[in-house]
């Protein structure tokens, strides 16, 4: 990484104002589905599950990427497999055929989640391992190597509906609730969203990601003062794994649906999108940048069928001139504030 | 033993292919040090250039002129307009500008050309096949594409290791700011080095054009390949691109064209034909994983 990024690190004392906009943000949020049914408007419900969603897997590559520097080109692994795990615990369900003969399924949330993060947090713990011994370069392409291996894999496994992808006929069940329901499914995401970004600022201010954040900006400088930088750096990246199976998961269960898709490569750039326009390196950048581009794929689809030829400037306009992204530039267009 | 022969042949096709994108993204690599996601459309843009001017004209030279043109065009008005800016920059911002430089190509190419796939067909004079081997016919139309292809090597080793330019591109490769500072206009070299590398990709765009479907999107599917041979040869280095696209290229396609059949020895036809496919797809990116946890700098690293 280079050295303007080394300003970012010092998460600074909570204040007053930045409380009372993380206490708005949340009382938006919880307001939403209730606003948009006032307005009309209840097909944003989905959508704002959607970014949810989506905030929830930037957020844990920006773990890796923006608080540990290690530019993974390959998260889309993680959210797939995340989605698989929710898909084949419900296959094994409904067909009533324990997984390999040994592991029953099941359609419970409270189980498939936790089996996806801990699905997605192994496959993390071997893909890192390996990875992390590169850098550079090299570790972006290692990264997109392991993750094209398994969007193969799950290509050529016709078990699992192969190309075409397996359909979850129903989401998954928490207590009584009814997840069909928009509303209710939004309720369930922002909950796990709110968790994870909770969990994330705990571990950028804990003394572990100061470490990190110190490995980022000197390596050698962390070693010398006798910090094993290696399993700093895979235990980030393992919870940052961890972060985008459970939004895979969410992710299945919000489109009832798991293909490869959801482990292709351009997924893992779009997840990179996501948290470079919101902001690298910052706690809400990739709920912003997820919104973002969500907002503006469903503002421009119904525009005009070319809007990638409107997002391709938009998006070349955002790295030429915002530095840091909409969280820069919020942060810059605050009054009495220098850029930060 | 002629299947074998035949499938050596395709595979020294597509490695000599891969040669021509892999040349030009490790030079942009290695010079510049900017990682180029849209060195793949470029590609796309000398297909469709080709496509359209034989469309339009009849003509093979005006075709082939056509395509490279239209590559090196867009390959320094590129440069110009957004890479340049990005120079500085971490990879991070270069992954992200180039992506989106994608998606600007891709509908643009959608709006003038449609989603429909074009349709190619082989120069006259190289159509048919000939006679390698007795049992082996074998198309000349991809007998010559490995042969520019070779050819574009020896001319690229002896342009880098022969000739001044080549000097200041292998001085540039190891330190930038030295050469800056001996006075040389490294801007200059920035764009004439992309657009050489745009020029070979765009070659290797108009000979796939007759074989594959020219269709928007082949950019991104020879993309990743690309850089998994760059990675595998050594970033920054045309030797490394050389031998990484060759082993790329034959490893890639006889796991195609064998693993199927042997597969079908242990499972039923259907089964084996996904798993196989599967797998193979699979190989090249295990064989990048293999080669950069034994040597993490890539087979032939251009700077030790």
């Amino acid at each position: 990484m280079s050295d303007n990024t080394i300003e970012r690190a010092a998460p600074a004392p909570l204040a007053i104002g930045t409380l009372l906009a993380t206490l708005l943000l949340a009382a938006a949020l919880i307001a939403l589905p209730f606003a948009v049914q006032a307005l009309g408007q209840p097909a944003l419900v989905p959508l704002a599950s959607r970014v949810l969603i989506y905030a929830i897997a930037a957020a844990s590559l920006n773990l890796a990427l923006g608080f540990g520097g290690m530019v993974s080109f390959g998260h889309a692994a993680f959210f797939g497999v995340g989605g698989y795990v929710v898909g084949i615990l419900y296959q094994s369900y409904a067909g009533d055929e324990p997984f390999l003969g040994l592991i029953p399924g099941t359609d419970q949330l409270l189980i498939t989640l936790p089996a996806a993060i801990l699905v997605a947090g192994l496959l993390a713990l071997v893909i890192g391992a390996l990875s992390l011994r590169t850098s550079g370069v090299q570790f972006i392409m290692i990264t997109l190597a392991f993750a094209q291996m398994l969007f193969f894999l799950f290509v050529s496994l016709k078990v699992y509906g192969g190309d075409d992808g397996m359909t979850i006929r129903r989401r998954n069940a928490l207590f009584g609730l009814n997840t069909r329901d928009d509303a209710t499914f939004y309720f369930i995401c922002l909950a796990v969203a709110a968790l994870v970004f909770l969990l994330f600022w705990r571990i950028v201010r804990s003394r572990f990601g100061l470490v990190l954040a110190g490995i980022r900006q000197n390596e050698r400088r962390m070693a010398a003062i006798g910090i094993a930088p290696y399993r700093y750096k895979l235990a980030a990246f393992v919870i940052s794994g961890m972060g985008a199976g459970l939004a895979g998961a969410l992710m299945a269960n919000y489109m009832r649906f798991v293909s490869p898709d959801m482990l292709h490569w351009t997924k893992s750039g779009e997840l990179m999108i996501m948290v470079i326009l919101g902001g690298v390196g910052t706690l809400l950048g990739p709920l912003l940048g997820a919104a973002a581009l969500m907002t503006l794929e469903t503002v421009l689809t119904s525009w005009t069928e070319h809007w990638q030829l409107v997002l391709g400037p938009v998006l070349l306009l955002v790295v030429l001139f915002t530095q840091g992204g909409l969280n820069g530039l919020l942060a810059r267009l605050r009054p009495g504030r220098s850029a930060r | 033993m002629t299947l074998v022969l035949e499938q050596l042949l395709n595979g020294l096709q597509f490695g000599v292919m891969l040669f021509l994108l892999a040349a030009g993204l490790t030079l942009i690599f290695g010079i510049m040090g900017v990682i180029n996601l849209a060195h793949g459309s470029l590609y796309m843009v000398g297909a469709y250039g080709a496509a359209f001017v034989a469309a339009e004209t009849g003509s093979v030279v005006l075709a082939i002129l056509g395509g490279l043109a239209a590559a090196a065009i867009a390959g320094m008005a590129m440069e110009l307009v957004v890479l340049r800016r990005l120079y500085a920059r971490d990879h991070l911002d270069q992954v992200l500008a180039t992506f989106a430089l994608i998606l600007i190509f891709n509908q643009g190419v959608t709006i003038l050309f449609g989603r429909q796939p074009l349709f190619v067909s082989v120069p006259p004079a190289l159509n048919g096949s000939v006679q390698i081997l007795p049992g082996l016919a074998y198309p000349v139309y991809r007998l010559a594409i490995i042969a520019v292809g070779l050819l574009v090597a020896l001319g690229l080793y002896l342009l880098i290791n022969r000739t001044r330019i080549g000097m200041l591109v292998r001085a540039g490769a190891t330190h930038r700011e030295m050469v800056r500072a001996l006075g040389v206009d490294i801007r200059l070299l920035y764009t004439a080095v992309f657009g050489l590398g745009a020029l070979l990709a765009g070659l290797a765009g108009l000979m796939a054009g007759p074989i594959l479907a020219v269709q928007v999107g082949m950019g991104e599917q020879i993309l990743i390949t690309t850089f998994v041979v760059v990675v595998i040869g050594g970033v920054g280095s045309i030797r490394g691109a050389f031998f990484g696209a060759l082993i790329v290229g034959l490893v890639d396609t006889s796991l195609r064209a064998f693993l199927p059949g042997l597969l079908r020895h242990a499972m039923t036809g259907s089964e084996a034909d996904a798993l196989a496919a599967g797998l193979s797809s699979m190989g090249i990116y295990l064989l990048m994983a293999v080669v950069l946890l034994v040597r993490p700098k890539g087979l032939f690293p251009a700077h030790v």
